[in-house]
């Protein structure tokens, strides 16, 4: 099952959230039980409601949990967790009221970064994300997969250790969306960072994962923690090889739709 | 300016004329009394008229709708940036409010005359008890209404509270704060003159009701001209500041 990780970066071991509400509760995790390696991208696969949002934010510390531990951090890869979390939601969230570079400093500015520093970072990412020239515009002058592109570049402003991102083409359509994933390839593979990516696709899931983290819903639990092994650089080829179907079918049986 | 625009103002521009015309065309020919209905000419030739004082009334009235207005853009907001601080203190004094908004602010006119005697205190008074709950509601609305992703998104950064409110829950609200700025003129305008009819000695509506004895119809033409144009005037105010201030986008339609 579970590949074990030499000096793992991320480290979640039976992990338990309920949710309550009056004398309600709602079992969203149960023994969640995974490490990730620093530089790592780990996919986040399983149907809607099985808690993978709710993982995302215990790692964020934006929610509290019942028991187990979710640490981040190790001794040769220390973690502060106000400046090295980049976070990328399904919707792009940016500030409407700002313009595009002004948007990607956010966090910088929140951070207390220096700010002719972070502007110059800040084109540079623009620039990566392939959003040049654009800085000026208002979000609402940008089309869907610009502005996902631009949060991303927000998410990297700060220089952060870890990027969660939580379905974040998920309301892209399907042409951009794989764009968006070969793009997503390139920056992680430029800038090493660790990232948690969580989605509902499965062939996503497998094509941008070094690992795939399977959840499921009712009963909540972790189904399965697989190793993906393809060939390196990925390209879209690799969706129609053997091995990536087989990956792929494997999902498919443990999410019970096989 | 876009052909379009311009298309537009010219239009905007023709559609008043035109009613000028109307009114001018049916006294005139239509023999209408003078002491029902004065012509245009007339209704401007009030201004040089009898000693009616004219500047000093419009400008009583309009530092009691600007100062009702003001004050109640003032405490609106800051009434809601509590709530939006203290879940309590909404709890609390929200339903106290709209049970209070339910008195009719002009039953409350006579009781601010003695309250706060005779003259600009009480219409101002009504003015801003008038406008100011369209504001309120609206700004605590604008401050609920925040995404709260956005809110996750800037705590996951560990940012302090007055991070959180001057880098998003304040622009955030700003559009709600402009719509119900935006009623809030026209109400306090309202608010001005029923405070000067129920009692009051000087202002516009003071004057209207001065000429109403002498039937000097044309003068209480010019009185409503000049109480709209104020309201005209406020709103523009309002409405020139929130071009300023708010992005095209993120205004509310
Ligand atoms: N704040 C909350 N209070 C109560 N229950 C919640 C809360 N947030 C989430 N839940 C419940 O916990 C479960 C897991 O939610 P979560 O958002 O983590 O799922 P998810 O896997 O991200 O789903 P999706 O793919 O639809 O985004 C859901 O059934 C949801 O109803
Ligand atoms: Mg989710």
């Amino acid at each position: 099952m579970s590949t074990p990780v030499a000096k793992p970066f991320i480290r979640v071991n039976g992990l338990r959230k309920v949710y309550r509400k009056g004398n309600q509760e709602f079992l969203a995790i149960s023994d969640a039980t995974f490490e990730v390696a620093p530089g790592e991208l780990v996919s986040l696969v399983g149907p809607s409601g099985c808690g993978k949002t709710t993982l995302l934010k215990v790692l964020a510390g934006l929610q509290d949990y019942d028991s187990g531990e979710a640490r981040i951090g190790s001794a040769t890869h220390p973690f502060d967790p106000s400046r090295d979390i980049g976070m990328v939601f399904q919707q792009a969230l940016l500030l409407k009221w700002r313009r595009v570079l002004q948007n990607v400093m956010l966090p910088a500015e929140i951070l207390g970064l220096p700010i002719r520093e972070s502007r110059e970072r800040a084109g540079e990412l623009l620039a990566m994300v392939g959003l040049t020239g654009f800085e000026d515009k208002y979000p609402y002058e940008l089309s869907g997969g610009m502005q996902q592109r631009a949060a991303i570049a927000r998410a990297l402003i700060h220089d952060p250790k870890l990027i969660l991102m939580d379905e974040p083409f998920g309301a892209l359509d399907a042409l951009t969306r794989e764009k968006m994933n070969l793009e997503l390839l390139n920056i992680w593979k430029r800038s090493g960072k660790t990232i948690l990516f969580v989605t509902h696709g499965i062939s996503e899931a497998v094509f941008l994962g070094t690992r795939v983290i399977v959840l499921t819903a009712s009963p909540a639990r972790m189904a399965d923690n697989i190793k993906i092994e393809l060939p390196e650089p990925r390209t879209l080829d690799v969706k129609t090889s053997e091995t990536f179907g087989e990956y792929s079918r494997r999902i498919y049986h443990l999410l019970g739709l096989g | 300016m876009s052909g379009e625009a311009v298309r537009r103002y010219v239009l905007a521009i023709l559609a008043h004329v035109a009613v000028i015309v109307v009114w001018y065309v049916f006294v005139s020919y239509g023999h209408v009394p003078s002491f029902v209905m004065p012509t245009p000419v007339a209704t401007v030739a009030a201004l040089g008229g009898t000693n009616y004082d004219w500047i000093g009334n419009t400008l009583v009235t309009a530092s009691e709708i600007f100062g009702g207005y003001f004050l109640a853009v003032i405490v609106g907001v800051i009434i809601a940036i509590a709530f939006s601080w203290s879940s309590v203190a909404e709890a609390a004094v929200m339903p106290l409010l709209v049970s209070l908004n339910m008195i009719p602010k002009v039953a409350l006119g006579p009781l601010f005359i003695v309250w706060f005697s005779y003259g600009i205190m009480p219409n101002t008074i009504i003015a801003f008890s008038i406008s100011f709950f369209p504001i309120l509601l609206n700004t605590a609305r604008g401050f609920r209404e925040v995404e709260p992703e956005l809110l996750e998104l800037v705590r996951s950064l560990r940012s302090s509270k007055w991070q959180t409110f001057i880098k998003i829950q304040l622009p955030s609200a700003l559009p709600y704060i402009f719509s119900g700025m935006k009623v809030g003129a026209i109400l306090a305008v309202a608010g001005a003159i029923v405070g000067e009819f129920l009692g009051s000695s000087r202002g516009l509506g003071y004057l209207m009701l001065q000429v109403q004895v002498t039937l000097d119809t044309a003068a209480m033409f010019m009185a409503v001209i000049l109480i709209t144009l104020l309201g005209v005037i406020l709103y523009g105010i309002v409405l020139g500041l929130e071009r300023l201030v708010i992005v095209r986008d993120a205004r509310v339609k």
